[in-house]
């Protein structure tokens, strides 16, 4: 009567082995480990540099328990805190030769301890939030304004050029506030000056006004334009701390946009904020300079100069390819004359190549010297710290002019595109403001975590006292469906890899003590069934049946305020929000399909059932 | 086990105007607290930067205050946290100075009190510091106002597609009424209204709006099943038949609040407390509220089953 087909047996059998299998690492904690990652796009982290980290563990005598390479970063496992700080230095030493000029970051992290065949499957262990293990939160607001204002500055220098070389005579090009004026003495030239920006500059959005005597043209940004600007400035500003916090050696930080103009940075671990503060706060610049040719064509003189001593008004740079190099001091472009740089092809060779932009007086300036050393070469550099890398060096072939500028020869897809980045990530794109500052110490969190698991499993236990003792063979089955609803939920919470915070433990807390209701809802509907005298089997098919609707209405009901929450939560309502959802959803299932297959195991194949284990029912006038 | 041996259904809706009357007692007086001592926001709200400091021996919450105050931080806020170990000290935001740097300014503070007495053992250890500028402040509020606008939008929508439109009225004015009590709590005592209790405050609402619903769903099987109740008889009966289910739900999910106050700590002290307050509020607002709201709506069986339209052959 009473049984479930095969199929809906095997997907409850599926869906509690898939959840053991994903909620299984958070059970086996932490192991010391090093994380060695690269601090400049140059250095890519890739299979050579992991058989040099393990060439440089074999060297130290020390035997890793794993060395696992992802996406940008090797992690090696130890097997304690001892092997963890001299397998740090070794690595260290291989890596960073000279400790001022770091390449890679290495920092001590911690990592799961759960089997390789359990993270080959991508089970890992839930991750937890700041406010549970410890670290620093900024929130950061990206200036708009200011990286529009300053794209005006660069516009207005753009049309005064322009209109030099169409020779148009003008009374000033003036930024005010958000839009760029230019005056003109009559209406004629204008009206030409009007044709040739709109041909120039598609992004401008040009009107007409008229003050006193003057005739003036004002221009403002396109709405696309602007939205543009703004999305390069976040993007840019992104990739800037990016590379600026790799430097600080944090293990795993989080750097995301939210929201239109806002940066969230987290630094689990960190806690030095004065420090971290420092370092997101800093400039890098980029340079052009040229080339010495004659002096770095000269052995005696480079020999000279990797000694630190070389000739007068030059420094000594070793390029990417190894090889020294002896630069100008004499600074030909900054990079704020930079407006865009981005990776592409080469149009005629179709060789990997990086394009940039330049505003116009640095067009100008790039024109001129271009002109006049052709066939020398021009080093780009970038300056951070006071210390500087030369990115590339190519060799001019013609005169460059309009400032658009392409570097390309012997470089790879991933380099066009590393130079691409470093370059923009020069410099921030607009000034930004620390609006949100959260610290939390590590005994905090630990604390935190102790705090919230407690109370959840005290509240677990009294339910499931209660539960059995009311309810007494359903109320086992009622518990042991609560805990394949918390089976589930962590599995989730596991597999999505969703932060999991306090609040977010407390809404686990909260949903298994609402998700009882379900089965409450179930086991009263099928006492009053077998009050009114049906048999025990047709007592719980309709017990099921009748209080499905309400489950899924008040499930429904409670689902509306966490999307609500979800979508106008940030932070640590957020988290909790996540959690209340997701454990919304499992309960339905675990309440009713999981609980109703125990259920059909234990009475469904019995034909002649005489009574079920409900605990008592009373019935009224007996 | 049985606890509830209820022989006759209760007459629930005898009562109901003195229900109401209670009820709009309590609302009142919620709304004058609100109104006249106002909620007491966290610094996530108000913008600011709260610190956690720990203490190897008690301190003089006095001397922290007056060092602040002297070091031209305007009105501070020392109060101990947990233990008198623990001190949590509040800064309001500042015009004209670099905010984000208060943080650092206030732990110097601190050390200078530490050096002024005898022991170096006053050095604090900082556990958490949370700075938030203005302009976050104001969004949050916002974004709470908007997620309370949507859920109680949404859970209207759904109750009236899925009951009547009467059920979604006074569903709805039932638990708003939950709502406007716990922040009458907050008011009245000056808890501290930081954003897990607006989180709470929200849960609590799409789960007492469960209980209504569940009221509701056997309101219409007996209007549908049983003939000749009036309605509030079939009021009476659908409370009654779920008044079991309704208490042990709310015991169960109190348990869990319950060792949430016990277990949980300072962080979730005042989470738990808007939980209980919600959960007692709502036991009696979606049973004892709601259902007589809809009888004064006018609900009848009519709305529910559908009278058979004979089909009229048509005159040509």
């Amino acid at each position: 009567m009473n049984r479930y087909p095969l199929w809906k047996n095997a997907t409850v059998l599926i869906a509690l082995v898939l959840g053991l299998l994903y909620t299984l690492p958070n059970f086996f904690g932490e192991a010391p480990a090093v994380q060695v990652a690269s601090v400049k796009a140059t250095h890519k982290v890739d299979a050579r540099l992991m058989s040099q980290v393990e060439a440089a563990l074999k060297g130290a005598a020390v035997v890793p328990q794993g060395v696992v390479l992802d996406l940008n970063s090797i992690r090696v496992r130890l097997a304690d805190t001892d092997t963890q700080l001299k397998a740090k230095d070794a690595i260290e030493k291989t890596l960073n030769p000279v400790a001022a000029d770091a390449s890679y970051s290495v920092a001590l992290n911690l990592v799961s301890d759960s089997p390789n065949w359990l993270t080959g499957i991508h089970a890992l262990p839930m991750y937890l939030g700041l406010d549970l293990r410890g670290g620093v939160h900024f929130l950061l607001q990206v200036d708009m304004k200011g990286a529009l204002t300053k794209r005006l500055d660069s516009i207005g220098a753009d049309l005064r050029s322009l209109m030099r070389d169409k020779n148009i005579r003008h009374g000033g090009v003036v930024r005010e506030g958000q839009t760029v004026a230019i005056r003109f003495r009559d209406a004629e030239t204008r009206d030409k000056a009007r044709a040739a920006l709109a041909n120039n500059q598609p992004d401008l959005q040009l009107a007409d006004a008229q003050e006193g005597a003057d005739f003036r043209l004002v221009a403002t940004l396109m709405p696309q334009a602007e939205k543009r600007i703004q999305e390069f400035a976040v993007k840019q500003n992104i990739t800037t701390l990016h590379n600026r916090i790799n430097e600080l050696g944090v293990a795993e930080p989080v750097i995301q946009q939210q929201g239109i103009d806002r940066i969230v940075v987290q630094l689990p671990g960190v806690q030095d904020t004065a420090k971290a503060k420092d370092i997101l706060g800093r400039t890098a610049t980029l340079e052009v300079r040229m080339v010495d040719d004659e002096a770095s064509a000269n052995m005696d003189i480079m020999e000279q100069a990797a000694r630190g001593e070389p000739p007068p008004g030059t420094e000594y740079y070793i390029e990417r390819g190894g090889r020294g190099l002896l630069v100008k001091k004499q600074v030909v472009l900054t990079g704020e004359r930079l407006t865009d740089a981005q990776a592409g092809f080469d149009s005629q060779t179709q060789e990997p190549a990086v394009h940039l932009s330049l505003d116009s007086s640095g067009a100008r300036i790039f024109k001129d010297v271009t002109r006049e050393s052709v066939g020398k070469r021009m080093a780009i550099l970038l300056i951070e710290k006071g210390k500087g890398e030369v990115v590339t060096a190519p060799v001019i072939r013609t005169e460059i002019g309009g400032g658009r500028v392409q570097i390309s020869g012997r470089m790879s897809t991933v380099e066009a595109n590393d130079v691409a980045l470093l370059l923009r990530a020069g410099s921030l794109a607009a000034p930004m403001e620390i609006i949100e500052e959260r610290t939390v110490g590590p005994s905090l969190g630990a604390d935190n975590i102790d705090k919230g698991f407690n109370s959840t499993k005290w509240g677990f236990i009294a339910i499931s006292v209660f539960m059995i003792s009311y309810y007494l063979l359903f109320g086992v089955v009622s518990v042991l469906a609560l805990s394949a609803n918390l089976l589930f939920l962590v599995a989730l919470l596991s597999l999505l890899q969703a932060t999991l915070t306090l609040p977010g433990i407390a809404a686990i807390a909260l949903t298994l003590g609402m998700a009882i209701d379900a089965n409450v809802l179930i086991n009263e509907r099928v006492r009053e069934e077998l009050r009114g005298g049906n048999s025990p089997q047709a007592s719980i098919t309709a017990g099921y049946e009748r209080a499905w609707a309400t489950i899924l209405d008040s499930n429904i009901t409670t689902l509306i305020a966490g999307v609500a929450l979800l979508i106008f939560g940030s932070g640590p309502v957020r988290g909790f929000a996540v959690v209340h959802c997701l454990g919304i959803l499992t309960s339905i299932f675990s309440s009713v399909v999981v609980s109703r297959a125990l259920i059909n195991l234990i009475y469904g194949h019995r034909r002649k059932l005489g009574s079920v284990s409900i605990g008592q029912v009373w019935k009224p006038g007996v | 086990m049985e606890f509830f041996r209820i022989r006759k259904d209760i007459p629930f809706m005898r009562h109901a105007l003195v229900f109401n009357i209670i009820s709009l007692i309590t609302f009142l007086a919620a709304v004058f607290f609100l109104a006249t001592k106002g909620l007491h926001f966290s610094v996530e709200f108000t913008g600011g930067t709260l610190l956690e400091v720990n203490y190897s021996q008690a301190p003089d919450l006095g001397k922290i205050r007056q060092q602040l105050e002297s070091d031209g931080f305007a009105d501070p806020q020392v109060q101990n946290f947990g233990s008198s170990r623990d001190v949590l000290i509040r800064v309001p935001l500042a015009k004209g100075a670099e905010s984000s740097k208060v943080g650092e300014q206030v732990m110097a503070s601190l050390l200078k009190v530490g050096a002024g007495g005898t022991a170096p053992a006053m050095t604090p250890q900082l556990k958490r510091v949370e700075f938030v500028g203005p302009q976050v402040g104001k969004e949050l509020a916002e974004d709470g106002a908007l997620a309370l606008l949507l859920v109680i939008i949404g859970i209207m929508l759904y109750l009236a597609f899925r009951f009547e439109w009467r059920f979604a009225v006074s569903a709805i004015i039932a638990n708003l009424h939950d709502v406007v009590i716990i922040l009458g709590f907050f008011a009245f005592f000056q808890w501290e209204f930081s954003l897990p209790v607006l989180a709470a405050v929200l849960a609590v609402l799409g789960y007492s709006v469960n209980e209504s619903v569940v009221v509701f769903d056997r309101v219409r099987e007996t209007f549908k099943k049983k003939r000749g109740l009036t309605t509030p008889q079939v009021l009476d009966h659908a409370i009654t038949s779920t008044i079991s289910r309704t208490i042990i739900t709310h015991g169960s999910t109190q348990m869990m609040v319950t060792s949430m106050l016990i277990f949980g700590g300072a962080a979730l002290h005042y989470f738990a407390l808007a939980l209980t307050i919600g959960i007692c509020f709502g036991i009696y607002s979606s049973v004892l509220v709601a259902s007589p709201l809809v009888m004064w709506m006018g609900v009848s069986r009519e709305q529910f089953v559908k009278p058979k339209v004979e089909k009229q052959e048509a005159v040509v």
